[in-house]
């Protein structure tokens, strides 16, 4: 299936809305993968996916006359998403809320004011992009799903699915401000589980 | 630590808090130029930028490769039922109700 972007999925919307035969059948083609793909992460079990891509689905059709603005489409679907996997919450998975602190992630600095000696990995070492389908992007995943709810949420959305930080927001049923602090969070995370990853390559 | 808008960054800890915005062109251009005035001096920072700049580079189109089971006919009817109605009732009175 050939990835579909932002206007790709508002054209859908609006074709599905003015009801293109055709439309219905690749609507589904395009936002159940992405469902299904995004719940997996969210919820870790995959029967829990497969039903709330089809709950979802069945939500958003049946409130389809709703939708006004096709360009909204995709924080619309999301969030009708997002609440479905709410409601498969399994504690493990879910629970407890836990905070990222920013300072857990600042790199140690020198003392009494040496420079701060910074030891990270080297990232121009980075395997090439036909390793990354493999390996890294299992690192990646990984990293992903071990963070935090909250902040798992925000980083599909905002550098996986690549929603805007105002649809990110709408789609959580939260602010920009806490989107953007969550985000930075989440990134440091997964920023630090690949310098591992690399590290460990080194070895 | 500053965190907010239109902070002025000055130190490490500052600076690493605003790092996301400041790749995303998110920050006033006055914070942009002072973090700027910090990372020409500071190679450690710089460092830690690209890795963080490749780290998001590497998450964008890095979805999961799993895939649903395909869809039965039963629930493709399902949906197509739903989407009908929907469509019908848009049809008659331009919609239920607002988004």
């Amino acid at each position: 299936m050939a990835p579909v972007d932002a206007t790709g999925e508002a054209d859908l919307a609006r074709r599905l809305m003015a009801g293109e035969p055709e439309a219905f059948d690749r609507f589904v083609e395009v936002f159940r993968t992405k469902i299904f793909q995004y719940s997996f992460q969210m919820c870790g079990h995959r029967e829990d996916a497969e039903e709330v891509s089809q709950e979802t689905l069945l939500k958003v059709f049946e409130n389809f006359d709703q939708l006004r603005e096709p360009e909204r489409v995709r924080a619309w679907v999301y969030r009708i998403a997002r609440n479905a996997c709410l409601m498969k919450r399994r504690k493990s998975v879910f629970a407890p809320a836990q905070e990222l602190s920013l300072d857990e992630f600042l790199p140690p600095s020198g003392q009494d004011g040496a420079p701060r000696r910074l030891e990270i990995a080297d990232w121009s070492a980075l395997p090439d992009e036909e390793v990354l389908r493999g390996e890294l992007r299992q690192v990646i995943h990984q990293a992903i799903g071990e963070l935090p709810e909250i902040y798992r949420a925000v980083m599909l959305l905002r550098d996986v699915e690549e929603l805007s930080t105002a649809e990110t927001a709408e789609v959580l049923g939260t602010n920009e401000e806490v989107v953007k602090t969550r985000l930075h969070r989440a990134r440091l995370a997964v920023r630090r589980k690949l310098d591992a990853y690399l590290r460990s390559r080194k070895n | 630590m500053a965190t907010e808008h239109g902070a002025h960054p000055g130190n490490c800890e500052e600076v690493f808090a605003l790092l996301s915005e400041y790749l995303e062109a998110a920050l006033p251009a006055g914070t942009c130029q002072e973090i700027e005035a910090h990372l020409a001096d500071c190679p450690p920072c710089i460092e830690f930028l690209n890795s963080l700049k490749r780290t998001i580079e590497l998450c964008h189109g890095c979805e999961s490769e799993e895939r649903p089971r395909p869809l039965s006919g039963e629930a493709r009817e399902g949906l197509l039922a739903a989407y009908r109605q929907a469509l019908a009732a848009r049809r008659e009175g331009g919609g239920k109700r607002g988004q």
